[in-house]
């Protein structure tokens, strides 16, 4: 709220300094042209200033790092333009298999972290064993290292010697990754549940609809629509994740860079799996925005 | 103002943070230290070192026998640990002058500055690698062998040939990777593990058919660990040419030269095949595989 009196002063001012009786409507007082004038001169002075300064540090970091006397051996040992060429094929057909295992993995855990998630919310006392069971599989999984889980299954599993069990490695492999990734994502389903309003819950019951039929159809989509980007968010992560099974020998793109480097002592592959990686990783945040912002749009239903 | 003060003074102090540190141990100053400065620049005041007088030996954070025993290098018991501390004795040190690191195999080949003299790891030595680091003269001639389940039916295969069906295991960056590759050449990708143990639990899986690991940890796996396994046979992992581990030095470690000197004095003496009576005597009457 302006206060009406500086408003008045204000306006007397204006035409006291602009007393042309042609002009019709609203014209810029001087002291309005200086105004703009001193911004726009902050403006480009403090744009030079940025520019000048984001050129200087670059500069500077650039010259430290050439003028190092180890640089050189750094330059060949880590971002060799010769090793990276050697050891893309390798490192490439890597990916493949971590791409396999997270695009096999995703929807299971999906899958998986929704029926904890629920288990959870279940209220009668016949499904509490039930309920213990998705509460002590979430604590454990989230708590044990992915790496562990990815040892214990890929070596435990088939040595239990039980009539049944996979023992192709891609199988246990993605076991491992789903029984550590479902933890993390029944949590984040869970709290998109907890997170609708109890009132929602109760007016849904109130029309009549049964709890089976209110989770359904109110509390699930909402819930869901809310935790898409913490769900992408461990999409990512298990992206990157998936490269921990190059522990029970699987040859990923970081294992074929780990085989490359150690022949060759050379690290330069390792930058080229992360390469891959953030190429990987992009995209999947760039859908983690549109979305984002849809949702957004949505909230505001058209209002801006 | 003061803001300013503080990053020009933070700029500052970045900048001298990074000046070229004075590295002493860097390919730049060769001169042997001049303590004792008699004619011999290997004797012991003249050595190259990282911390003058004390001999700094790397080697990887868990040790395995028959290359050292109790994962303990400093005890002088299994091959590696016995060669270090004879060499040691060449160069002129005492027992209690020998300083060990722990140097995982992946950190060894990083450039700049080392914190050890040389790291010995079981370490083969290849044209590609001597590229990054030197390495000494072999200190042993090592040959690869394949282990499968008694059980198996690789266990009687007479010839390299023979396991192009089965699916094999292998350690990162030792050269049994290559030597399945090159000498074999399987169907299917060999598995590689990061480290023996893990290939030993997959063979004990049945996970895979055979692991290849150079010989005398075989003789080590069989007769310790996986009773139930056999050694099938031993080959080259390159036909042509020897395969030898070496000590591994910061490439154009003045060092090199001593202690190549010590293990040809060694090696001529008879004391290195002493050490390897004693240590690796097992490792004889494995057949052949071509």
């Amino acid at each position: 709220m302006v206060e009406p009196g500086r408003q008045r002063s204000g306006a007397a001012l204006t035409w006291r300094h602009n007393p042309d009786p042609q002009q019709a409507g609203w014209v810029k007082s001087d002291r309005q042209l200086d105004r703009e004038r001193d911004q726009h001169r902050r403006a480009v002075r403090s744009l030079t200033l940025a520019a000048t300064s984001t050129v200087a540090l670059a500069a500077l970091v650039a010259w430290v790092l050439a003028s190092s006397p180890g640089w050189q051996r750094v330059q060949q040992s880590f971002f060799s333009w010769e090793q990276a060429e050697a050891a893309l094929p390798s490192v490439a057909s890597g990916l493949v298999l971590n791409v396999q295992l997270f695009l096999t993995a995703e929807p299971l855990i999906l899958l998986l972290g929704l029926a904890v998630a629920l288990t959870r919310t279940l209220r009668s006392p016949v499904t509490f064993p039930l309920r213990v069971l998705a509460v002590v599989y979430t604590d454990v999984f989230r708590g044990v290292p992915t790496l562990l889980v990815v040892f214990l299954v890929g070596f435990g599993l088939p040595a239990l010697n039980l009539q049944g069990t996979p023992t192709s490695l891609f199988q246990l492999a993605l076991i491992a990754l789903v029984l550590s990734y479902g933890a993390y994502v029944a949590e984040v389903f869970r709290a998109g549940i907890d997170s609708v309003h109890p009132s929602q819950l109760a007016s849904a019951r109130s029309l009549g609809l049964s709890q089976g039929q209110a989770l359904r159809h109110v509390v699930l989509p909402q819930a869901i629509r809310r935790v898409v980007p913490p769900l992408l968010n461990d999409f990512i992560s298990l992206q990157k994740d998936t490269a921990l099974v190059a522990a029970i020998g699987m040859v990923d793109a970081l294992n074929a860079a780990n085989i490359y480097a150690s022949t060759n002592f050379n690290y330069t592959p390792y930058f080229v799996a992360a390469g891959f990686f953030v190429a990987l990783t992009v995209p999947l945040a760039r859908i983690n925005d549109v979305l984002a912002a849809r949702a957004q749009r949505r909230m505001l239903g058209g209002a801006r | 103002m003061r803001l300013r003060l503080t990053i020009g003074a933070a700029l500052l102090a970045v900048l001298t943070a990074c000046a070229p540190a004075n590295n002493t141990t860097g390919s730049a100053s060769h001169q042997p230290h001049s303590s004792g400065s008699t004619g011999d620049s290997c004797a012991k005041g003249n050595l190259h070192l990282l911390h003058p007088g004390r001999l700094t030996i790397a080697t990887s954070p868990t040790v395995y026998e028959p290359w050292m025993v109790h994962n303990d290098p400093t005890n002088g018991k299994g091959f590696e640990s016995a060669v270090a501390y004879a060499l040691a004795r060449h160069l002129g040190f005492s027992s209690s002058q020998v300083d060990w690191v722990k140097e995982p195999f992946n950190a060894s080949y990083q450039p700049g500055g080392k914190n050890f003299d040389f790291d010995i790891n079981q370490i083969s030595i290849t044209p590609q690698r001597a590229k990054v680091v030197d390495f000494s003269v072999g200190y042993y001639n090592a040959a690869q062998a394949i282990i499968t389940l008694k059980s198996s039916k690789y266990a009687s295969a007479k010839s390299l040939a023979d396991f192009r069906t089965a699916k094999l295991g292998a350690q990162v960056g030792t050269t049994s990777l290559e030597a399945i590759q090159n000498g074999i050449a399987p169907q299917q990708q060999p598995l590689v593990y990061q480290d023996t143990n893990n290939a030993k639990s997959a063979l004990l899986n049945s996970q895979i058919d055979g692991i290849v690991v150079d010989l005398p940890t075989a003789f080590y796996i069989t007769a310790v660990q996986i009773p139930a396994g056999t050694i099938v046979g031993q080959f080259q992992p390159t036909s042509s040419t020897q395969e030898q581990f070496g000590l591994l030095f910061e490439k154009g470690n003045p060092l090199v030269v001593c202690v190549d000197k010590a293990l040809s004095a060694m090696k001529s003496s008879g004391e290195r095949g002493r050490i390897q009576q004693r240590w690796l005597s097992q490792v004889v009457n494995v057949p052949v595989l071509r």
